[in-house]
């Protein structure tokens, strides 16, 4: 049903990703593809691969945005972004079949395949560009939070997260409930002062986003020393060597 | 936005013939009209044709249109399905206000009845649509107070030229009174794409790169380098662009050639002998189609959805 879960649950499943660690690697948008091809919401189709105008559908990309302070100093923030699975999800409630729907159990923001009509009406209401349309199945699809993955009883019980965040090198992406304060995410959400993404479309997105911490302020020791200019006068080299430069520059 | 012909075609097509409709059951209860036999066939089948050619565009675009019928069930939420249950309960009071009309050639006292509650439902599809596009807060354009009524005024304006057409066919003496209703919302629908695009220029838009990433505390934010280095759906569907150049001739074009022109020509109809004020009528009928096209391709061309701060735009 697409109107939001009357009585949510306490539980909100969520991810918590590191912008001070991200290193743009692009890792977990590969695995996010590589599982979710074969998982709920499979295929990831991709329409003309390996010619010259390659699309296809992702739950998860990485932004590399470049931010320069007053100072005219600048740094490079790797951002990867996938669905927020937002607790007033507005693609949710615009979905006119019910195909679109939030969990009650955990909060996890779906598509059923099945009843979606490919309006591509929850594309337009979302903020954060978390649905990708499938040309080739004529449905919309989004992140699913691995929930085939995160439930699976045939996996590991360590194995039993998304798969962007077990594939991530760096560590910069966690898992778990952000509706339970006491949750490990929950506590470094509050160490690190984490936020929510464009809180003004009063969407209240799920997922936390830490900030870059700021950089040390005498970089003196670990900068490479400023290049010294070319010499060139008298006493810039020895004797045959001024003279070798002599005859090639003739 | 990606302006889709099908939508556009959807939009003004299924407003022309609404508006139609309406102003049928109006004019009908009022006792204005004759249940002529040929001016209610030709009248309905251009209204009904009209719905029925924007219903049925407004499902090319679908991935599944054989599932459209399930668009019926979120009405509680969701103003797209709003819209098709409005749609398709329309076609009853229309419908038997049609036929009484044309099989009994009643279309007062209780088929006047039928006929404004087939006008009422037809406003409030009209509205319906308009909402769908209203209430989606990460396009501002839409999300304007101006939107609503544009819509509605533009589905009168262009319904109501086209009965024009029909009562000036049929010689008909209330067409001299109705030209002026028509001008009215020809005008209206001028006065509300004006304020529509002043207030488009006065927003300076609510989100930025730096509120999209939560990086602004930092330093100013600007796309280095997006996740891929070819197009991907959100950049064909949220991304078009519009030189500003076009946009203004086109604006010009809707303003002047789509609204101000049939305008014109409606009040010269006045003045001119018989067939002469159906030909500049008709002439009017077809620049206002050309203008609302522009106008609607407009609509969505020029409006900015916020998750184009995550492929570059600095503020939307």
């Amino acid at each position: 049903m697409t109107s939001l879960p009357a009585n949510p649950g306490a539980t909100k499943l969520g991810l918590v990703i590191d912008l001070d660690i991200c290193v743009g690697c692009h890792a977990c948008a590969v695995n996010c593809k590589e599982w979710n091809t074969g998982g709920h919401s499979a295929p990831l189709t991709d329409t003309d691969p390996y010619g010259s105008d390659p699309t296809g559908v992702w739950f998860n990309r990485i932004h590399t945005f470049e931010v320069v302070n007053d100072e005219g100093d600048s740094r490079t923030v790797h951002f990867p972004k996938s669905c927020l699975h937002c607790e007033d999800a507005p693609c949710v409630t615009v979905c006119p079949t019910g195909a679109s729907y939030k969990r009650e159990e955990d909060g996890i923001v779906l598509v059923n395949a099945e009843a979606c009509i490919g309006c591509k009406l929850c594309s337009w209401a979302c903020p954060y560009g978390a649905r990708e349309y499938d040309e080739d199945a004529g449905v919309m699809k989004k992140c699913t939070l691995c929930v085939d993955k995160i439930y699976n009883e045939n996996l590991p019980e360590r194995s039993r997260v998304p798969a962007c965040v077990s594939t991530c090198p760096a560590g910069a992406r966690h898992f778990g409930d952000l509706g339970d304060p006491t949750s490990e995410v929950s506590l470094l959400v509050a160490a690190r002062e984490g936020y929510a993404l464009m809180p003004e479309q009063g969407c209240a997105p799920v997922n936390r986003y830490l900030p870059p911490r700021p950089k040390a302020a005498d970089q003196s020791e670990t900068q490479a020393a400023p290049l010294s200019p070319v010499e060139t006068g008298e006493d810039s080299a020895g004797l045959l060597a001024r003279w070798v430069d002599r005859l090639l520059t003739r | 936005m990606h302006p889709a012909k099908s939508v556009i075609l959807f939009t003004t097509a299924s407003g022309a013939g609404y508006g139609l409709i309406a102003w049928l059951g109006i004019l009908g209860a009022l006792g204005l009209l004759p249940a002529d036999l040929g001016l209610g066939l030709l009248a309905f089948a251009l209204g009904f044709g009209l719905i029925v050619l924007g219903l049925l565009s407004s499902t090319f675009h679908l991935g599944h249109p054989e599932r459209a019928w399930r668009a019926l069930s979120q009405w509680r939420s969701s103003w797209l399905s709003r819209e098709g249950v409005a749609a398709v309960a329309t076609f009853v009071p229309a419908g038997l206000f049609a036929l009484c009309w044309v099989v009994f050639g009643r279309n007062e006292g209780l088929a006047g009845l039928l006929g404004l509650l087939a006008s009422l439902s037809c406003l409030v599809t009209v509205a319906c649509t308009a909402m769908i596009y209203a209430s989606l807060k990460t396009i501002r354009a839409w999300h304007s107070r101006w939107t609503l009524p544009g819509y509605m005024v533009m589905a009168m304006a262009s319904g109501g030229l086209l009965l024009q057409a029909l009562l000036l066919a049929w010689r008909l003496p209330i067409g001299t009174v109705f030209a002026w209703l028509v001008m009215l919302l020809l005008g209206l629908s001028l006065a509300v794409k004006l304020l529509y695009w002043r207030a488009l220029a006065a927003d300076d838009g609510g989100s930025t790169a730096e509120s999209a990433t939560g990086l602004g505390q930092l330093g100013q934010v600007r796309l280095l380098e997006a996740p891929h280095s070819e197009s991907n759906y959100l950049m064909q569907e949220m991304g078009f662009r519009v030189a500003r150049k076009h946009a203004e001739t086109l604006r010009r074009f809707a303003i002047i050639g789509g609204f101000g022109a049939p305008l014109l020509l409606t009040l010269l109809s006045l003045v001119l002998p018989g067939g002469f004020g159906l030909a500049v009528t008709l002439l009017a009928v077809a620049l206002l189609a050309a203008g609302l096209g522009v106008e609607r391709w407009l609509f969505f061309a020029e409006a900015k959805h916020v998750v184009t701060l995550y492929y570059g735009e600095d503020r939307v």
